[in-house]
């Protein structure tokens, strides 16, 4: 890695409405605080699938920086055309994407087929467990999801127990953003529904991991037994306003 | 002929008591209109959900709660959520009894193509290779031939493959096939088509023993 980010960017911040003296290394602002020290030709993991638990915030914030360019972002998805993280490819910032499934979005595909973006598709299941081995200290794990496809190539596979398997190498980010539906001062997160995804694995994989959150609590205001990513692994959280949560496919009973 | 949920009410009798079963997006989706009354069976959705219940009504749609196709849909008594590593855990593991997935080809030694047309067509696998990798029961719902009338059950497949020697079953707008021993093994006939119909819209080897029942839906 070209860039060390390190913890030291990471300001002391009062938590208003709360006690003064009470200082949350953690607790940053708002988002424009949250990514202070990603640069360009860093690696990022993004939480979500589809559109669904995507750290909107931060990505809407990157946005706005489009001096930050060259980035490699580690999602499931790429977003659509004006919301996610296709919001970074419009403006150019993304050299390389690793997902699993692209489909739902045009300038992607243009970018992908022009050449401008370098594209590494990952089995969905493969992605996450690269991401869960990462955070975990395990470099590397044989699946078989893959073997005899073009995925395969170039990896070394090997038996057990008569089944085939290929060798994948785990992944680490130098930040990783995720979203959750609740967290405390202590970074600890509790996520909603489908909303969860790839969100508690991508924050152990990261070198900085950023939470936006719907509501930020104190300590002891969350039940330890409900708390899905433990803060050891959250090293700046924030509370965002007015999620728009957008919807990519809108199905209803009759 | 069958039309695309005559085909899913078909894979629906496939369906086993006490199974946790992935449905795939398109015509396997419908699959879940279909489960006989009687019979216990947990839909797995692979971005975090096991118990996926109907589409929501408008009044109930929750942004946080879509399935793999990234439809709104809604939860059911005993549902619970989980994070992707967890979900393909259970994938990989062979934890789902049945896996449903549509395909644009497949052949006889049970290869499948469906995640890319080189030059053409590249919107990822998602989690079809992990799924196609691991799971017992392979399931395939597609249209016999594509929309040039070519067969989709080949010799060998052409397309970039999304997993080798999987595919267990094939069902059909024609018939249902059984893949095994490097070959498709025709079990059912769709009503009104007849045996000589499926082998021309079938290239790869076809074993015909005895008389072929017509489907029952």
């Amino acid at each position: 890695m070209e860039h060390q980010p390190t913890l030291e960017l990471v300001q002391e911040v009062e938590l208003i409405g709360h006690n003064k003296k009470h200082k949350m290394k953690k607790v940053v602002k708002n988002a424009e605080e949250a990514i202070a020290g990603i640069e360009s030709g860093m690696t990022l993991m993004l939480g979500g699938f589809g559109l669904c638990g995507i750290p909107e915030k931060c990505i809407e914030t990157l946005s706005k920086k489009p001096k930050i360019t060259d980035l490699t972002c580690i999602s499931n998805n790429a977003g659509v055309d004006d919301f996610g993280l296709g919001l970074l490819l419009k403006n150019h910032q993304i050299k390389k994407m690793i997902s699993s499934y692209v489909g739902e979005n045009a300038e992607f595909e243009r970018q992908m087929l022009s050449g401008e973006l370098e594209v590494e598709l990952t089995p969905q299941g493969t992605l996450a467990e690269k991401c869960r081995a990462g955070g975990a200290g395990i470099p590397a794990f044989f699946t078989p999801a893959g073997y005899g496809t073009e995925i395969a190539e170039g990896k070394e596979t090997r038996e057990y127990k008569g089944k085939m398997y290929i060798l994948e190498e785990s992944l680490v980010s130098d930040y990783s953003i995720v979203k959750a539906w609740k967290g405390d001062t202590k970074g600890n997160l509790i996520f909603k529904a489908t909303a969860r995804n790839f969100n508690p694995v991508m924050a152990m994989a990261g070198t900085i991991t950023i939470a936006e959150v719907e509501h930020l609590v104190e300590p002891g205001e969350l039940d330890p037994n409900e708390i899905h990513t433990p803060g050891i692994f959250v090293h700046r959280i924030f509370e965002g306003k007015n999620y728009e949560k957008r919807i990519e496919q809108k199905t209803i009973s009759k | 002929m069958l039309g695309k949920e005559e085909i899913a009410k078909r894979i629906a009798q496939e369906l086993q008591d006490g199974w946790y079963v992935n449905l795939g997006i398109g015509i396997p989706t419908l699959v879940a209109n279909y489960i006989p009354e009687g019979i216990d069976v947990t839909l797995q959705s692979e971005n975090g959900l096991l118990g996926m219940g109907p589409f929501p009504k408008e009044e109930n749609i929750d942004a946080d709660l879509i399935n793999a196709g990234k439809q709104t849909i809604t939860t059911m008594p005993g549902s619970v959520f989980f994070d992707s590593s967890d979900s393909f855990a259970m994938i990989r593991a062979g934890k789902v009894q049945l896996t449903v997935l549509g395909a644009m080809e497949v052949d006889q030694s049970g290869d499948i193509a469906n995640w890319k047309i080189p030059g053409k067509m590249v919107k990822g696998m998602g989690g079809a290779m992990d799924l196609v990798a691991s799971a017992e029961n392979i399931i395939v719902a597609m249209m016999h031939t594509n929309r040039a009338g070519e067969s989709k059950l080949l010799k060998k497949c052409s397309l970039p493959l999304t997993g080798v020697n999987c595919v267990t079953k094939v069902v059909t707008n024609l018939a249902v096939l059984e893949v095994k021993n490097g070959a498709f093994h025709l079990l059912e006939r769709a009503p009104g088509v007849t045996v000589e119909e499926i082998q021309k819209a079938t290239e790869g080897e076809l074993i015909i023993s005895g008389e072929i029942p017509e489907m029952k839906l």
